[in-house]
């Protein structure tokens, strides 16, 4: 340890108390980010100490990353400087739950599963099933922006999120929102906090609505031979009436990547057979309702499988749902573990053209000799996984190319694609926030407001913030 | 104002376009709440380079410039407070582009709400956000205020429904936020600006979601003898987890007002109705029906009517839009607040807002959106008393104060606008407010953009006040 970050850990010390100041490099390696690895880590309990953190670094001009349960840090552009690690797992507190008001206000630290269970004697749920479920913190999951396949029917954190407390770069410690359901009092800071990799402030506190729990859901499966026609089933589904919980297609190599060892390791209930075609496109859906709706979505979805030229279909019900759907959440983790080299990038189009981009995406894939899979969900984001055989400098040109070309193709159809999960070494040819974009200029000034001195997370963020 | 801007103004939009003369400006210095505020000029833009070239005259004569919908608006945001250019965008009023497939939309700003899901009706699609006065108000409003209405119980307030906006910054820049496909990277611009009162930037273009129509709906008339029976079935409802699409209240005091004027059927004898709308599948509405009906029961619902076809259907709808039009029949200025509090405490929130009305010698009339606790007391004034406006001003911040206490907000889907502005310290630390004047200098520097709105003018405010009359010298006559 240098004398320089000695000082610091014990300034630090001061504020958070030194049981809570990591400065062994044996521990702090557990936060490193793109190889970079802090020069001390800090384990605070509330937003005052937080704020307390934020000042020194400001004044030190140091760095702050902030972190929850640090599976998702390698989203994002590698810090430019990274001092501090700052731990927002001590703020781990449930701060007021009603669930006669179906309104929550949680610490940013505390796990999702632990908030899961707690709104679960309530017969309540938030509808984020996230990647990383076991582990993540509901600050990271916010911060990360990521999505889940329940927002079909429940949209993202933005529609459900009623407010925030945060703490800026300068140290201030705000909130914007508040704790009821319907609010247009100030600006909606909290919800450029959402996806912002804690750029624009440490969030501590954030405010739900909650939701009843289904009494009953079911999965609808079909598969189909080409892109085209599985898409053809989503546009019918949504055309109707009905209105699922999750809907998404996967592609022909999902099915080996479900069933394989890193799935199992990641979600140990096995896979149901025969749920995902190893050869064709598979169309899923989940469902919910009493018996007669449950009935009509059965009837009706195979009614228009038929029409659309499914091969097979198939309902599944509980206790089969819980571990086809946990292997859907976690997608990412699971392709993530399946090459010793992935590339995931997230594709948003409008829904109509899912079925153009994933071909080209697939061609483009394909041309570069890479193995890839996809799943799309049905509002139009894609998570499209490139796993090549090994880690070579001839599959990261080519993993580059093939992203390249999709991001391009993307463009192409009105639609924007990032590439949230690669190695860091690839970093430097994969254009991780994808193209640029003119809205950019826009964030930056956000940016200065509210940390003008790039204390948190620099550089990790879209355009370089 | 300067001539020479008014003439500039002439030039780049045409004589037709630009009103000026004091008895022109007459209809512009109010909207739907009891503030006045007169401008110097108004203008009609017709494209958005004609709104960039307005912006760029107001920052060459250093004029403040509002933007501006049908003036239905509730909290005085589209009104020129320090004068200057208001810019109506009655003319941009176009939907550019329809994607049914896609369920899209790309409209101008100055588009009537309900105009647009009369046009999607034909594909069975819909604009999810309705507020009372969708027959007026624009989509450029409602993006500005983050506009709610009954249906946004279950469908979400206007930033849900927002994918992308064009946008005139107040330097003359036009900017486009958010896109059409979702998750657009970077911060989401589209849910800062939606909702800033227009102190952000004008809106020259917006692309919104389409929502499918329900394949069923079921209207409920849910008839009450005591408010507490009426507030109570509304608190069980949302604790067993039934989301109806909607679930309205109405007191005695405004059915009455309403039956006078609309004859909507609400009985004139009862202390309170629910208005409560169940839609879905055919299996899940039969049977959301039953359960909400079956709540009314238990909380001593004097009957529950379920509206028999679409004529009945609508009529309810038409007693509850028209609600505030009828209240004001009965007295030429009233107050609306829009407080809001968490729906357990409903019934005290009520019986308080009474006590609070009597203490002060007004009838306190109630018509809310009851589902998500979203309060519009509306207090009846003559504004020709000063005494009687301040008393009227003094006893809504009574209520306001409380909904605090409960844990609540001072606005959920008015605005703050020039009305509440004085009362955000009472949410907002001075840190806190000061963060999000920062939020609105990086967008609008030289603040010629809808100055005086949101935030509070003189500082040290922290305690609820009669605040001074309307300033501008405009008589509320």
């Amino acid at each position: 340890m240098s004398t320089a970050s000695a000082t610091v850990g014990s300034r630090l010390a001061d504020i958070v108390g030194s049981q809570h100041v990591i400065t062994d490099p044996v521990h702090l390696t557990a936060f490193a980010i793109d190889g970079k690895t802090p020069s001390v880590a800090v384990r605070p309990q509330s937003s005052a100490e937080i704020a307390g953190v934020v000042k020194f670094a400001a004044k030190e001009q140091l760095a702050i990353v902030t972190t929850g349960a640090r599976t998702k840090l390698g989203i994002g552009q590698p810090p430019r400087q990274y001092d501090i690690a700052l731990d927002t797992t001590r703020l781990d507190r449930v701060v007021a739950y009603d669930p006669g008001d179906l309104t929550l206000s949680v610490e940013a630290g505390i796990p999702l599963h632990k908030l899961g269970g707690i709104l679960a004697e309530h017969h309540q749920f938030l509808p984020l099933g996230v990647p990383y479920q076991s582990q993540t913190t509901i600050g990271g999951t916010i911060a990360s922006g990521v999505d889940s396949p329940l927002r079909q029917l429940y949209g993202t954190a933005r529609d459900y999120l009623l407010g925030m407390e945060f703490v800026t770069g300068e140290g201030i410690v705000a909130k914007s929102g508040g704790r009821v359901v319907k609010n247009v009092t100030g600006y909606d800071i909290h919800k450029l906090m959402i996806g912002a990799l804690g750029t624009l402030g440490v969030i501590t506190r954030v405010n739900f609505k909650t939701f009843p729990t289904p009494a009953s859901s079911r999965a609808f499966i079909a598969t189909f031979q080409t892109v085209e026609r599985a898409c053809g089933m989503r546009n019918r589904v949504l055309r109707s009436p009905l209105a699922p919980m999750t809907l998404e297609l996967f592609s022909p190599g999902v099915a080996d990547l479900f069933s394989s060892e890193a799935a199992a390791r990641i979600e140990p209930n096995p896979m149901p057979e025969n749920v995902i075609s190893a050869t064709r496109w598979t169309f899923t859906a989940g469902f919910c309702g009493n018996e007669n709706t449950l009935k009509r979505y059965e009837a009706d979805l195979r009614e228009m499988a038929n029409e659309c030229g499914a091969v097979d279909a198939a309902v599944l019900v509980s206790p089969q749902i819980a571990p086809a759907f946990a292997r859907k959440r976690e997608f990412v983790p699971i392709a993530l573990s399946s090459s010793p080299a992935t590339t995931i990038l997230k594709i948003c189009v409008l829904p109509m053209k899912m079925s153009e981009i994933l071909k080209s995406a697939g061609q483009a894939a394909e041309t570069n000799h890479l193995r890839w899979v996809a799943m799309a969900r049905g509002v139009g984001v894609i998570y499209f996984a490139m796993l090549p055989t090994e880690r070579s400098d001839e599959t990261k040109r080519h993993s580059a190319q093939a992203a390249d070309q999709i991001l391009a193709a993307c463009a192409a159809l009105g639609g924007h694609a990032t590439v949230p999960w690669c190695l860091t070494e690839w970093k430097d040819v994969l254009k991780v926030w994808g193209l640029p974009r003119p809205d950019f200029a826009q964030m930056q000034k956000l940016k200065t407001v509210f940390d003008p001195h790039a204390v948190l997370s620099p550089g990790r963020f879209a355009g370089g913030i | 104002m300067d001539s020479q801007a008014i003439n500039d103004l002439k030039k780049l939009l045409g004589a037709d376009a630009v009103l000026h003369r004091p008895e022109e400006l007459l209809l512009y210095e109010y909207d739907g709440s009891v503030e006045i505020a007169r401008p110097n000029c108004v203008v009609f833009p017709r494209a958005t380079p004609d709104v960039v070239g307005i912006v760029q005259i107001a920052n060459r004569y250093d004029v403040p410039i509002v933007g501006r919908g049908a003036g239905t608006g509730l909290s005085g945001g589209a009104l020129a407070r320090e004068g200057g250019i208001l810019v109506v965008f009655s003319r941009m009023n176009q939907i550019l582009e329809i994607d049914i497939e896609n369920q899209r939309a790309t409209v101008q700003p100055g588009l009537v709400n309900l105009d647009l899901s009369v046009a999607v009706a034909h594909a069975g699609l819909h604009f999810a956000p309705d507020p009372s006065s969708q027959r007026a108000s624009t989509i450029g409003g409602n993006v500005s205020e983050n506009s709610g209405g009954p249906h946004t119980l279950a469908y979400g307030v206007t930033t849900n429904h927002v994918l992308s906006l064009e946008v005139v910054l107040p330097t003359g820049e036009l900017v486009r936020l958010g896109s059409p496909a979702l998750d657009s990277p970077g911060y989401d611009l589209d849910g800062l600006f939606v909702g800033s009162e227009g102190t952000l930037g004008l809106v020259t273009e917006i692309t919104v979601k389409l929502t499918r129509n329900p394949e069923a709906v079921k209207t409920l008339l849910a008839i009450f003898d005591t408010v507490d029976d009426a507030t109570e079935t509304v608190v069980e409802i949302t604790a067993r987890g039934i989301t109806p699409a909607a679930c309205e209240m109405l007191d005695g005091w405004t059915i009455r007002a309403v039956e006078a004027y609309v004859h909507a059927g609400f009985p004139v004898d009862c202390a309170a109705v629910l208005l409560l709308e169940v839609d879905g599948l055919r299996e899940a509405v039969e049977q959301h029906a039953d359960d909400v009906a079956d709540v009314c029961r238990l909380h001593h619902a004097r009957e529950v009517r379920v509206a028999r076809d679409e004529t009945e259907r609508a009529l309810l709808w038409k007693g509850r839009k028209n609600a505030f039009g009828a209240v004001g029949r009965l007295s030429p200025t009233y107050y609306v607040q829009d407080g809001v509090i968490p729906r357990t405490k409903l019934p005290d929130t009520l019986r308080r807002i009474n006590e609070i009305g009597k203490r002060n010698g007004f009838e306190i009339g109630n018509i809310f959106h009851a589902g998500d606790g979203n309060l519009h007391p509306i207090i009846l004034f003559d504004a020709r008393e000063d005494e009687q406006f301040r008393r009227a001003v003094a006893t809504a911040d009574e209520i306001i104060g409380f909904c605090i206490e409960m844990g609540g907000s001072i606005t959920g889907e008015h605005g703050v606008g020039m009305e509440k502005d004085r009362l955000m310290p009472l949410l907002f630390n001075e840190d806190e407010l000061n963060l999000m004047r920062r939020v609105r200098d990086a967008f609008n520097p030289a603040g010629l953009l809808n100055p005086g709105k949101i935030f509070p003018t003189t500082k040290g405010c922290g305690e609820i006040h009669v605040r001074p009359l309307p300033a501008m010298g405009a008589s509320r006559a």
